[in-house]
């Protein structure tokens, strides 16, 4: 039960992932951070089974991070894409797969352009507009279909938001009052 | 469930007078649920090679960069381009390699003939059993309302023109019957001098 989501809009993506680390009924956790910076231009958002999650998210991170010191320049948003793909593919046909899904946003400063990838825990990519994991995938891609939404129906209580554009990744808060 | 099933997704391929063409949908769904309508299944091979994929999308860009690895290992040993009827062979024998484990792919090949401009057209199983045709080959969820649509539209020799508006009634005809393909489509059609690659207006719903 988790829930992430992604637009891309002129020269930004913003993502937001739900916060909430439950465990079957039991609610651990309000207040989890499952969206990373995987560089200065670079946003990830992950979610699937818990321990995956993380350690996969972490790997990632710190394998783009060792790309970037080697060739002193950080992959583009599409480069990046194709790795993490690659890792998820190469591990689905693994003794130990590991089952995350992944939204990946970032801005590519060599053409001006924001990207958005959907990535799933087989290794399906796509380049997309807006994007969605979890339950509030059937909600969010019909609602952002007609191009507004104005609500999302779903009763997590809170979200982290994140941006990334020209001027690099920041958070920003949301008032989920409204 | 079936994982042949599970992403959606249809591809056809024909012959004609000098020519091939080989077009796909563009849908990309997770069972019932539309992911993206930009997902293309048909891939550049050489300049006058096509390759369209149907079944799992995470195998459809695993090979598609394994074929592209190995065209390039061809081109480079044997300082030449490889022939449609050899890159059906090479498809057939990187399936087979998986025989207890499969890629959930069943490729679809479109080509010209070198000098001859003969055109060639095949596909395969998951396991790569190559399937010759000499009229149209296809893949896919929608691949018994293709055959259906194929087997009364296509004629023999047709020209680029004519072979353009068969394929595409066809796979339109044929995805529009069909919940998990559709949403676009995208046409290539192969002749001697060039590759024409046009977007169709089809039914998005």
């Amino acid at each position: 039960m988790e829930v992430s989501f992604a637009i891309t809009g002129k020269g930004y993506v913003i993502l937001a992932a739900d916060q909430n680390a439950a465990r079957s009924i039991i609610k651990m956790k309000a207040d989890e951070d499952k969206i990373k910076a995987l560089g200065s231009h670079l946003l990830m958002a992950y979610s699937g089974e818990p321990g995956d999650t993380v350690q996969f998210a972490e790997y990632v991170e710190r394998n783009l991070r060792l790309q970037q010191m080697r060739n002193n320049h950080p992959l583009r948003p599409q480069a990046a894409a194709s790795w993490v793909r690659r890792s998820i593919a190469d591990s689905l046909r693994s003794r130990s797969p590991y089952a995350v899904n992944i939204l990946l946003g970032g801005y590519d400063m060599a053409n001006k352009q924001a990207k958005l990838y959907w990535m799933d825990y087989l290794g399906t990519q796509v380049d997309v507009p807006f994007a969605a994991h979890g339950y509030g995938s059937y909600f969010a891609l019909s609602l952002l279909d007609r191009e507004v939404q104005k609500r999302l129906v779903i009763s997590f209580p809170s979200f982290k938001v994140k941006v990334v554009d020209e001027g690099g990744v920041r958070e920003v808060e949301l008032d989920m009052t409204v | 469930m079936s994982i042949m099933e599970y992403n959606g997704g249809s591809v056809v391929a024909m012959a004609g007078k000098d020519c091939v063409a080989i077009a796909s949908d563009l849908r990309l769904g997770n069972q019932a649920l539309t992911i993206a309508t930009n997902f293309e299944k048909v891939f550049p091979v050489t300049e006058r090679i096509m390759l369209g994929m149907a079944g799992l999308a995470t195998d459809v860009l695993t090979l598609r960069d394994r074929f592209r690895f190995r065209v390039n290992m061809y081109t480079i040993k044997e300082e030449r381009e490889i022939e449609p009827e050899t890159f059906a062979h090479l498809v057939s024998s990187t399936l087979y390699e998986r025989r207890f484990g499969p890629y959930f792919i069943e490729p679809v090949i479109a080509g010209l003939g070198k000098g001859t401009n003969k055109p060639f057209i095949a596909s395969t199983d998951v396991i790569g059993c190559i399937n010759f045709a000499k009229d149209f080959v296809v893949a896919g969820t929608a691949t018994d309302k293709l055959f259906g649509v194929a087997e009364s539209l296509w004629e023999p020799d047709l020209e680029p023109e004519d072979l353009f508006e068969t394929i595409s009634q066809t796979l339109m005809n044929a995805v529009d019957r069909d919940a998990f393909s559709g949403w676009g489509a995208v046409v290539h059609i192969i002749t001697p001098e060039k590759v024409i690659t046009r977007h169709l207006k089809a039914r998005m719903d």
